[in-house]
């Protein structure tokens, strides 16, 4: 038990050390030298605003929301961007349709649609939902789109020798699983990007609560260590999303890349 | 029963870019017998792979027939088995599922594709690694997992693009020995391209030696040594001596 308990600190003794003394660090200069909690909250009132959202329950209503918003967006992205992806990967006429009009669409930032999004969804969940899928939609299309088209020729020609010939089949069985990592590394991506929209939506009025509403309502209030709060629970739900999509898919969907170096 | 004949066959590639054409194949005639080895093998760029690809249904030729048993071949078909020279199994299939998916495909249920499967692999020597992912497997063994699927198919003719062609000289004549092996137990057409003399006159029983581009057929050398045949036997080396002359006459022709 011990032994493992030293371990442990000899595993991650620097990571857990450099992370304290950042606290720490942070803590004496907003302490001592900053000394004006509205230019830099120090550590201490931050887990004291904490205590205080997490009392009064807010912190699992704007999380919650928040994740409301984060879903619409990636299954709507999902349901679109991947089969407009595969139509474009594995149909040259679809990708010539289509093309055009999704670079041109792209290069607009998704914040740029969320007078549109309040226009067409009012201050709804679907409004902010709609900047969330914006975000995701595009790098999702154009990576599903390029693991189509890198898949191996000899794959699809040992499967059509094997008698798998219609189209359908061969997406399904060839192209889907080997498109997989560069689909996977198209939705990290997206989620990334989904984040950021997110946390903006919320911030310009499009919903009432989440933790992007909750930072420019408590800058209002001149609460900037409850700012603080809400901009590191971001951060963690973030980490979080990221890192439980991460174990998902090394795990379950790609474990036969285990031997290539990503 | 894979009687494959092969009549007047011709292949043009046509370049967009440059509007070239290249003739990579030109007026192909042969027959293979049902049950037979036969080696294609000529000089790179003869058109050899070409051949073999028509005969998969992979390609289709600018003019000619190709039948099997008679029907003529449209396309990509089970019954024409192919391994490739490159690593061709799905990587993010296990060999077993590998050797399965065709079976699969013919909509035949997991559970007895899975015991069918296991027969080939069995036959291929692989059966510590049928859960394995291909990336966990050496050159050689992919290869024979891919020969195992192809076989799995049951098809009446093998067709193999140079397979042993990436492996070291010891791996490759491991796996000759086992191919003519399975061969002979499964009394399977087999149709075999090639760029090395020695492993045309090891396999087959006969050798179809090509010209340089456009392909034509230069000269079909019938292999009659008893097998299993003997790499340095005397007879070996003196129709190794004749088919190597065959194809240095090619190399000067140009």
């Amino acid at each position: 038990m011990k032994n493992r308990f030293i371990k442990t600190i000899e595993e991650n003794g620097i990571e857990a050390l450099s992370l304290i003394i950042a606290v720490a660090i942070w803590q004496i200069v907003a302490d001592r030298i900053v000394q004006n909690k509205f230019l830099l909250p120090s550590f201490y009132d931050v887990v004291n605003s904490f205590t205080i959202i997490v009392e009064s329950g807010l912190i699992y209503t704007d999380t919650l929301t928040s994740l409301v918003h984060f879903s619409i967006g990636i299954i709507a992205a999902f349901t679109i961007g991947i089969p407009l992806g595969i139509a474009m990967g594995w149909f040259r006429k679809a990708n010539r349709a289509i093309d055009p009009i999704i670079e041109i669409l792209r290069p607009i930032p998704p914040l740029a649609w969320i007078p549109f999004a309040i226009v067409w969804f009012g201050l709804t969940r679907q409004a902010a939902g709609f900047v969330v899928f914006v975000g995701m939609v595009f790098p999702i299309i154009i990576n599903t789109y390029t693991g189509f088209k890198n898949v191996p020729k000899v794959y699809v020609e040992a499967a059509k020798v094997l008698g798998c010939t219609r189209d359908l089949d061969l997406i399904r069985y060839i192209a889907i699983p080997s498109a997989m990592p560069s689909i996977a590394a198209g939705i990290r991506i997206a989620m990334g990007v989904g984040w950021m929209c997110l946390v903006a939506a919320e911030m310009f009025g499009v919903s009432d609560n989440g933790l992007g509403y909750q930072i420019w309502h408590n800058y209002y209030l001149h609460r900037m260590d409850f700012v603080l709060v809400y901009m590191l629970l971001l951060g963690f739900v973030g980490l979080l999303i990221d890192r439980f999509f991460r174990y998902y898919v090394d795990a379950k969907l790609l474990r036969w890349t285990a031997g290539t170096v990503v | 029963m894979g009687r494959v004949s092969i009549k007047n066959v011709s292949r043009i590639f046509i370049k967009k870019e440059e509007n070239g054409v290249t003739e990579a194949l030109h007026d192909v005639s042969f027959d293979v017998e049902d049950g037979e080895f036969i080696c294609i093998l000529g000089p790179s760029g003869c058109g050899k792979t070409t051949l073999l690809r028509i005969i998969a249904g992979l390609e289709t030729q600018t003019s000619g027939e190709i039948t099997l048993n008679g029907v003529p071949i449209t396309g990509p078909d089970p019954k024409r088995g192919m391994v490739f020279q490159q690593y061709s199994l799905f990587p993010w299939r296990t060999v077993i599922d590998n050797v399965t998916f065709g079976l699969e495909m013919q909509g035949i249920s997991k559970a007895e594709a899975r015991q069918q499967a296991e027969k080939y692999i069995d036959l291929v020597g692989l059966e510590q690694f049928k859960n394995s992912y291909p990336y966990e497997l050496s050159g050689g063994m992919q290869q024979r997992a891919a020969i195992a699927r192809a076989l799995a198919n049951e098809p009446e003719v093998l067709l193999m693009d140079e397979p042993f062609g990436a492996l070291d000289a010891q791996t490759r004549n491991i796996l000759q020995d086992e191919l003519l092996k399975i061969w002979e137990q499964k009394h399977i057409t087999c149709i075999f391209v090639t760029h090395s003399v020695d492993e045309a006159v090891v396999l087959s029983d006969r050798i179809l030696v090509m010209t340089a581009r456009p392909g034509r057929i230069k000269e079909i050398v019938t292999v009659d040594l008893p097998r299993p045949r003997c790499r340095t036997s005397p007879e070996a080396n003196r129709l190794r001596d004749r088919v190597l002359k065959l194809l240095e006459e090619e190399r000067f022709k140009k």
